[in-house]
């Protein structure tokens, strides 16, 4: 005798193998052990958030970050001349703007609900902020130009393509418009460098140094695999003294050796010299990142390309490199990364970074005393900044994903 | 699957014959760690020539191809190809390789790039050629492999087959005079091999000078000039697939064709 089972009539899979509580049930209380290891974790958790909101709606007094806004954002920069840094803030929406709009030109959607919940939760903050009215309508004024800005690049990016090769030549052009604005001179007041501080200077140091150690990195790895022996011990050389020595002990060669070098009088500014022992530092770190990823590429790469008439050069350039980078993406932002954060050593050489900054808010006796508070808020500060590199690191691997 | 139609050019010179596009005179080349891989091997192949090679693995088969385009050095001997000599410290390399085409085992695309870039990359590079030229040529070449809709996909989403075929077309778009395969269906699941090989075999007939490592017998016959044996560093045997088939001379020979047939 033989039964034949009916067809199932529906292909979705039974109900108690989907929705939340089959993942609680399959991740969180699989047996006795993981289910009493979820109570716990859960309830020490729960614990640790209750008391620290409870800490930060009652106990902690909060002025300490109203009170000191424009010291926070841009250290004693002249409060006059601030329309200049909502001038940078504002190219530099227009931008980003226009470059979003432009890379996702094909996309049916530019506006799509994620990117509105994302905008209304900014727009929101920006309302929310204690700050003066006029600075929240200049902020909101912003938001609004970048979203605009997005509008019109999707649009010049459809119209001609061609665009999208302007950019980055944009972008660096816009660097130094952007250190006209913030520096001054050439009919703008001179801004000296000593009353630049705040998320400014970390900001603005952290970018510089990243564009600069970026290429230096590359050149490194590359020569660390040339063919040319001096060029190679010349890299590895380098890099090896370099990966040896702290950055604290760098940034202090840098701020009090250098000038005993240099003929009297000469002597370079003191956010150029950190600048300057940042890049060289995480150029070493960044080679051997690359240089990961450059042995990574098959051997058959290179035949291909070499077989296919390439030079060298253009097997570098066009078939090695591109790569080597995409694969090495996430270790050169947590590169990135560390680097955002080492700038914080540059309070102790004497730079008036956001730590630098926070520790002379602390050391005004209005605020003695409002560590947790002071730093809390750099701290959020410090994350958001982190985070979104690691956000946009982990878009640009998705985007250049070229398998299945 | 389409035919490659010869130029007319080629045509006409294929039927004559008479003149050396390859000419390897007792080749020899040591590994590294010393380890002799070609032990003197000759080898001349005439314009429009298709010659298949075969041969155990590890006899330097594979090695004495890629001397042709210089991806490997040799250290002794003789190598002219299509009347450029390829000097021993690999001088004038980016001349020769221009004019020879070559598929390897793994297929070896660009990861990163379309099918479609994948083509016309060194045509536009190092023949400088416009891009709509050579998006034009590469098109065409693809519709001959037969896959004009994945111009617009990357290697990644294609089958092995396919890739192969991109390979081939990647390799003509330069224009080469000479195309050398390298076991090009090895790699390949058997139900691959066919679209494979119809592509190798148009192109055969299309007057090439072909020079393909491989072990399918069935090609060999079908459109091979001539066949060789090379074992152990060694060139063993030589003759037409007839011959060397039917009626092989040597002991090796013998033994190497008991084993794959």
């Amino acid at each position: 005798m033989t039964t034949t089972l009916p067809p199932s009539s529906s292909n979705a899979p039974p109900i108690t193998q989907v929705g939340p509580i089959a993942w609680m049930r399959k991740n969180l209380f699989s047996n006795w052990l993981n289910s009493l290891l979820t109570v716990i974790i859960l309830t020490t958790l729960l614990n640790l958030l209750v008391s620290f909101l409870g800490w930060a709606t009652t106990t902690a007094q909060w002025q300490v970050v109203p009170a000191n806004w424009s010291l926070y954002f841009a250290g004693r920069y002249p409060a006059a001349q601030f329309w200049r840094l909502f001038t940078v803030l504002g190219l530099i929406a227009a931008l980003s703007g226009l470059t979003w709009g432009v890379l996702v030109r094909n996309v049916p959607k530019l506006f799509d609900r994620n990117v509105l919940i994302g905008v209304a939760i900014v727009a929101v903050i920006t309302v929310l902020l204690p700050t003066p009215l006029p600075y929240r309508l200049v902020l909101l004024g912003i938001e609004a130009l970048l979203l605009g800005s997005a509008w019109i690049g999707k649009k010049i990016g459809r119209a001609k393509p061609v665009v999208g090769q302007w950019l980055p030549f944009v972008w660096f052009l816009s660097f130094f418009v952007v250190l006209w604005l913030i520096a001054g001179g050439f009919g703008l007041p001179t801004v000296s460098t000593s009353l630049w501080g705040g998320l400014l200077l970390t900001v603005f140091m952290s970018v510089v140094s990243i564009v600069l150690c970026f290429p230096l990195g590359v050149a490194l790895a590359l020569g660390r695999q040339s063919s040319l022996p001096v060029v190679r011990w010349l890299s590895i050389l380098y890099i090896e003294i370099i990966r040896g020595i702290p950055l604290i002990a760098i940034l202090f060669i840098g701020q009090n050796m250098i000038p005993l070098f240099l003929p009297q009088g000469v002597r370079p500014d003191n956010i150029l010299r950190g600048i300057i022992g940042l890049t060289l530092f995480s150029s070493a770190y960044l080679a051997e990142n690359v240089r990961g990823g450059l042995q990574a590429i098959p051997k058959g790469q290179t035949e291909a390309a070499n077989a296919l008439g390439l030079n060298p050069l253009l097997v570098t350039s066009l078939i090695v490199l591109p790569q080597a980078l995409k694969i090495s993406i996430p270790a050169i932002v947590g590169q990135f990364i560390s680097l955002f954060q080492d700038t914080t050593l540059l309070s102790i050489v004497g730079i008036i970074d956001l730590l630098g900054i926070t520790r002379s808010i602390l050391a005004n006796p209005q605020f003695i005393g409002r560590y947790w508070e002071a730093y809390t808020f750099i701290g959020i500060i410090y994350w958001l900044f982190c985070y979104a590199m690691s956000w946009g690191s982990r878009r640009l691997e998705r985007q250049l994903n070229t398998g299945h | 699957m389409t035919q490659f139609h010869a130029e007319p050019s080629t045509d006409a010179l294929s039927e004559v014959r008479s003149e050396p596009m390859i000419i390897a005179e007792n080749v020899e080349k040591w590994y590294d760690n010393n380890f002799h891989v070609l032990r003197g091997v000759s080898l001349t192949v005439q314009k429009g020539e298709v010659v298949v090679i075969m041969g155990p693995s590890g006899s330097g088969k594979s090695t004495f191809i890629r001397t042709f385009n210089a991806l490997e050095s040799y250290q002794k001997g003789n190598i002219v190809i299509d009347g450029i000599r390829l000097s021993h410290d690999l001088k004038n390399i980016e001349t020769v390789r221009r004019e020879v085409g070559m598929v390897f085992q793994q297929f070896n695309l660009f990861p990163h790039l379309t099918v479609l870039k994948n083509i016309t990359l060194s045509p536009i590079w190092v023949r400088r050629w416009t891009k709509a030229k050579a998006e034009e040529v590469a098109m065409q070449l693809l519709e001959r492999v037969g896959i004009l809709e994945q111009a617009h996909k990357y290697p990644g989403q294609l089958s092995g087959g396919q890739q192969q075929r991109v390979a081939i077309a990647r390799a003509l778009a330069m224009q080469p005079k000479i195309m050398l395969f390298d076991e090009p269906t090895s790699a390949l699941d058997p139900e691959m091999v066919r679209e494979v090989l119809d592509v190798m075999r148009s192109l055969a007939k299309s007057g090439i000078t072909m020079v393909c490592v491989t072990h399918e017998v069935g090609f060999a016959r079908e459109v091979a000039d001539r066949v060789v044996l090379m074992a152990d560093g060694l060139l063993v045997e030589e003759g037409t697939p007839e011959a060397f088939f039917n009626n092989p001379q040597e002991e090796r020979t013998k033994k190497f064709l008991s084993q794959i047939l």
